[in-house]
C-alpha cells in the first residue's frame, strides 16, 4: 500500500479523493441540488447495496472456477453448468424436504461429486492439453443443457426463500430526512444481505484456508510448479480432485443461493459463465482476491448501469473487460 | 461412390413418397416461445392449440390437417428463423406464428415476402404488426396489447380514485402498446403517468428497479411476464413493497397466478385488463375451460388456460373453420382460404371476433380483479366487459394516427 502511494502519488490521490467522495455519498444526507441531479439518494444506495450483493454470487461462482483454473490450468467451460445443477438439485431437495439449509448441503456434495467426476473421467486423460479440453468442456456444457432441459422442462424455478429471511430489515443509512426533520431510514431485503455475508466468509475462509494450512500450502506450491510438488511425494491428483471438487461445490452453493433471490431455467448456464468469465479476466485468472474484486466491480457496474443508464446497461460490463484487457491483460490482481 | 449413389436414390423415393403423402394432408406450422423468459406461456399456447385440435378435430373435407411445432425464444430473429426453418425444410403451406409481440412484428414482414402462403397470428400482440403496412395474408385474430388495456384506465380513475401511477414493463413492442392502451385512457380521464421504467426481456435483478420505485404515487403498473415477472414479484416481495399495484395482460393472467411460491400474492386485489378474464361466467367460455381441463392432467395444465392458451384456441379455431368453408382448397395459391379467413366471424370462447379490413381482431375486452378462491389459488374475476373493441380504441382514425406508434414515451400523457 504505502509503496504504491510513493510509486503513483497522482493515482493515490485520485483514489483516496474518489473513496471518500464515496463515503461522502453513501452516508451524508444529500442536498436538494445533488438530488435533483443524479436521483433520490435511496435508488443511489440501492444500487450499490445490490451491486455488492450481486457480486458476491458472482464471486461464488467464479472463485470455484479461478481456484480450478489457478491450480489445473483447466478451462472448465462446463461451469456454468455446474452453477444451474446446484441450482436445479437445491430446488428439488427443498421442495421435498423443505429446508432451505438442507438444500444447500446436498447441492454442495451432489454437485462436487459431479466435479469428481469430470476430473477422474475427462480432465486426467487430457492434462495439459488447453485446446481439448476447452473442446470438451463446451460440447459437455452443450449435453448437459440438453439433459437438464429433458428432466426438468423450460419452466422458472425458484427456491422458496425461509420465512425468517422474507422481507427487508431498516439498515443505518439515512436516505433522507422527513420534513418533520425525523430521518428515514434504509429498508434492505434481509435475503441479500445473508447471501452477502454468507459469501464473504466463504471468501475468507477459502483465502485462510489457502494460506494458513497445510493444504493450502500444498495447493499453493501446485499452482507454482505441479512437477516439483509431485516429485517431492505429494499426490498430486487427490490434490487435483479435491480443489475440482471444492470449485464445482461452490458452484453448485451459488446455484441454490442464485435461485433463492433470483430465479434458475434453462440459459443460466451460459450466463453465469460467461459471467464468470468475464470476473475472472477482469480480477486475474487464478486469483481468488482478484475474483472478489471482479466480482464486486461486475456487480457494481451492473446495478448502477441498469439504475443511471438503463439502454447502455448491457455493455458495461463488456467494456469494463475491453478496458482491463487492454491496459491490464493479466486482470487487476494477477500476480504475474 | 456406388455405395453413395444407393443411398442417393433410396434418398430421392423416399422424398418423393413424402410427397405423394403430403397431397392428402395441409401442412401446417406452427411456434411458439418454448424457450427463455416466456416458456411458460409457449407451453400454454400449445396446450390451447391442443384442445382446439381436441374439440374441432384434425379433418378437413377428406383431407388431414398435419402440424409441426417450431420452438422461438421472443427474438424476433428466432421466430423468423422458425418459420422459414418450417417453411422451407418442413414445407408447410400455412403457419400459425408467432407468440410475441416483436415476433409478430417481424414474421408479418416475412410474410411478404411469402405472399402465396398463409399466415395466422398464433398470439402475438404488438399494434405495429397489423397497424403499420399490414401484410395482405397476415390474419390476426387476438385483440393488440392496446385493446387489451380498454377499460382499465377508467376503472382505475373513476373506481379506485388512483390519480397518478408509474409504469414498470419490458422494453419490447407489445408493452410498449399495453402501456399505450393504458396511458391514453388514464390520462385521458385525467390521471397522471409520472414515470415510465422499462427493463430488457430477461432481467434477473430487479433490485434495483425495484428501489427506483416512486413512492408518491397511488399505484404502480406492471407490464411484466413469464420469467421477468416471477422475478420481479419475489423481489418486491424480499424487499418489503407495499403499493397497490395494476397489471398488464399477460402480468395478471394463469401463467403468473398459478406460479410456485408465495410472493404472488402480492397481486390479490390487483386491478388488470385482458382479453379474457378467468371467472366469466358465459357459457361458451365456460365451455371452452372445461375443455382445456379435460384435455390434460392437472399436474400438466393451469388451473385456467391463460390468455395465451386462448389465443392460439382462436386462431387455431379460425383456421379450421376457414379451411372446412373452402373445403381445403388451397389452389391458385390460398386465395379462397385468404377470403374466407377475413370474412370469418368467430364465437370464440372470449367472446365474438371479427377482423377489420388490416385483418385485425374486433373484440372483446374485460377489466378484471384478483381475488383468492379461498384454498390458495389466484383468479382474475370479471368487473367489466366491454364489447366491439376496435384496433383505434374507438378514436377517429385521423385522431389515432397523429398519437404515433406505441414506444418508450408515446404516448404522452394528455387527452387526445
Amino acid at each position: 500500500m504505502a509503496r504504491f502511494i510513493e510509486r503513483h502519488p497522482a493515482w493515490a490521490l485520485i483514489a483516496i479523493i474518489a473513496v471518500a467522495l464515496l463515503l461522502w455519498l453513501v452516508f451524508a444526507v444529500w442536498p436538494p441540488g445533488l438530488e435533483q441531479a443524479i436521483g433520490r439518494k435511496r435508488v443511489f444506495l440501492n444500487a450499490i447495496f445490490n451491486g455488492i450483493t450481486l457480486g458476491g454470487l458472482y464471486f461464488l461462482v467464479a472463485s470455484g472456477f479461478t481456484l480450478i483454473f489457478g491450480l489445473m490450468r483447466n478451462v472448465n467451460l462446463a461451469h456454468g453448468s455446474l452453477y444451474l445443477f446446484g441450482g436445479y438439485v437445491g430446488y428439488a431437495i427443498s421442495a421435498w424436504t423443505g429446508s432451505w439449509i438442507l438444500s444447500f448441503v446436498i447441492a454442495f456434495l451432489a454437485v462436487a461429486l459431479v466435479g469428481v467426476l469430470l476430473q477422474i473421467l475427462v480432465f486426467r486423460r487430457m492434462e495439459g492439453q488447453d485446446l481439448r479440453q476447452t473442446m470438451v468442456t463446451i460440447g459437455l456444457a452443450i449435453v448437459f443443457a440438453d439433459l437438464m432441459l429433458w428432466v426438468f422442462g423450460g419452466d422458472f424455478y425458484q427456491i422458496q426463500t425461509p420465512s425468517w429471511l422474507v422481507g427487508p430489515v431498516q439498515l443505518p443509512f439515512i436516505t433522507a430526512v422527513k420534513s418533520s426533520g425525523e430521518p428515514v431510514y434504509l429498508q434492505y431485503p434481509m435475503v441479500r444481505l445473508a447471501i452477502f455475508v454468507a459469501s464473504v466468509i466463504i471468501g475468507i475462509a477459502m483465502w485462510l484456508a489457502l494460506n494458513r494450512t497445510r493444504i493450502g500450502m500444498i495447493v499453493r506450491a501446485g499452482v507454482d510448479d505441479r512437477d516439483i510438488l509431485a516429485a517431492t511425494g505429494v499426490q498430486i491428483q487427490v490434490v487435483f480432485v479435491l480443489v475440482f471438487a471444492l470449485g464445482a461445490g461452490l458452484a453448485g452453493i451459488a446455484g441454490v443461493v442464485g435461485g433463492t433471490f433470483q430465479s434458475i431455467s434453462p440459459g443460466e448456464d451460459t450466463r453465469f459463465l460467461l459471467a464468470s468469465l468475464v470476473v475472472v479476466i477482469v480480477g486475474g485468472m487464478g486469483s481468488i482476491p482478484g475474483a472478489a474484486l471482479g466480482a464486486v466491480i461486475i456487480g457494481l457496474a451492473e446495478q448502477l448501469g441498469s439504475v443511471y443508464i438503463p439502454t447502455y446497461a448491457i455493455v458495461v460490463t463488456f467494456l469494463i473487460m475491453v478496458l482491463v484487457l487492454a491496459l491490464r491483460p493479466q486482470g487487476l490482481l494477477a500476480r504475474r | 461412390m456406388l455405395k453413395g449413389s444407393v443411398g442417393l436414390i433410396a434418398l430421392g423415393s423416399l422424398l418423393l413418397s413424402g410427397a405423394a403423402v403430403a397431397q392428402e394432408k395441409i401442412k401446417v406450422g406452427v411456434t411458439a416461445t418454448l424457450e427463455g423468459t416466456y416458456t411458460v406461456l409457449g407451453e400454454d399456447g400449445i396446450r390451447g392449440f391442443q384442445t382446439a385440435l381436441n374439440t374441432l378435430g384434425k379433418k378437413v373435407g377428406d383431407k388431414e390437417l398435419e402440424f409441426v411445432i417450431a420452438s422461438t425464444d421472443a427474438t424476433p430473429d428466432s421466430a423468423v428463423r422458425a418459420v422459414r426453418k418450417l417453411i422451407e425444410q418442413d414445407k408447410v403451406q400455412i403457419l400459425l406464428s408467432p407468440l410475441s409481440g416483436d415476433e409478430g412484428i417481424a414474421v408479418k414482414n416475412f410474410a411478404k415476402t411469402r405472399p402465396e402462403l398463409t399466415f395466422i397470428n398464433a398470439a402475438s400482440g404488438a399494434q405495429e404488426t397489423t397497424y403499420v403496412d399490414p401484410a395482405p395474408n397476415f390474419f390476426r385474430y387476438n385483440m393488440d396489447g392496446a385493446q387489451w388495456q380498454t377499460g382499465l384506465g377508467k376503472y382505475a380513475y373513476d373506481t379506485k380514485g388512483y390519480r397518478k401511477i408509474a409504469t414498470v414493463g419490458e422494453d419490447y413492442s407489445f408493452i410498449y402498446t399495453q402501456v399505450f392502451g393504458l396511458v391514453l385512457e388514464f390520462c385521458g380521464a385525467g390521471g397522471q403517468v409520472t414515470n415510465r421504467q422499462w427493463v430488457p426481456l430477461g432481467t434477473k435483478d430487479f433490485a434495483s428497479v425495484i428501489a427506483a420505485l416512486p413512492d408518491d404515487v397511488d399505484a404502480i403498473y406492471l407490464g411484466l411476464g413469464g420469467a421477468d415477472a416471477v422475478n420481479f414479484l419475489n423481489q418486491y416481495q424480499q424487499a418489503g413493497g407495499k403499493a397497490h399495484l395494476m397489471g398488464g395482460s399477460i402480468m395478471i393472467d394463469q401463467t403468473i397466478l398459478s406460479s410456485k411460491g408465495s410472493a404472488k400474492n402480492a397481486l390479490i386485489g390487483t386491478i388488470a385488463a385482458s382479453g379474457q378474464a378467468d371467472t366469466w361466467e358465459d357459457p361458451g367460455w365456460q365451455k371452452f375451460v372445461k375443455a382445456y381441463q379435460d384435455s390434460f392432467p392437472p399436474n400438466k395444465r393451469f388451473p385456467s388456460p391463460s390468455l395465451l392458451a386462448t389465443n392460439y384456441y382462436g386462431s387455431t379455431m379460425a383456421l379450421i373453420l376457414a379451411l372446412r368453408q373452402v373445403n381445403g382448397d388451397l389452389s391458385n395459391n390460398q386465395a379462397k382460404l385468404k377470403e374466407a379467413l377475413a370474412k370469418i366471424e368467430l364465437d370464440a370462447p372470449n367472446g365474438k371476433i371479427k377482423l377489420d379490413s388490416n385483418r385485425q381482431a374486433i373484440g372483446t375486452n374485460f377489466v378484471t380483479e384478483v381475488v383468492d378462491d379461498g384454498k390458495g389459488a389466484l383468479f382474475s374475476k370479471v368487473v367489466k366487459v366491454i364489447p366491439n373493441v376496435n384496433q383505434t380504441l374507438g378514436y377517429d382514425p385521423a385522431v389515432f394516427a397523429k398519437i404515433g406508434l406505441p414506444s418508450r414515451t408515446v404516448p404522452e400523457c394528455k387527452k387526445y
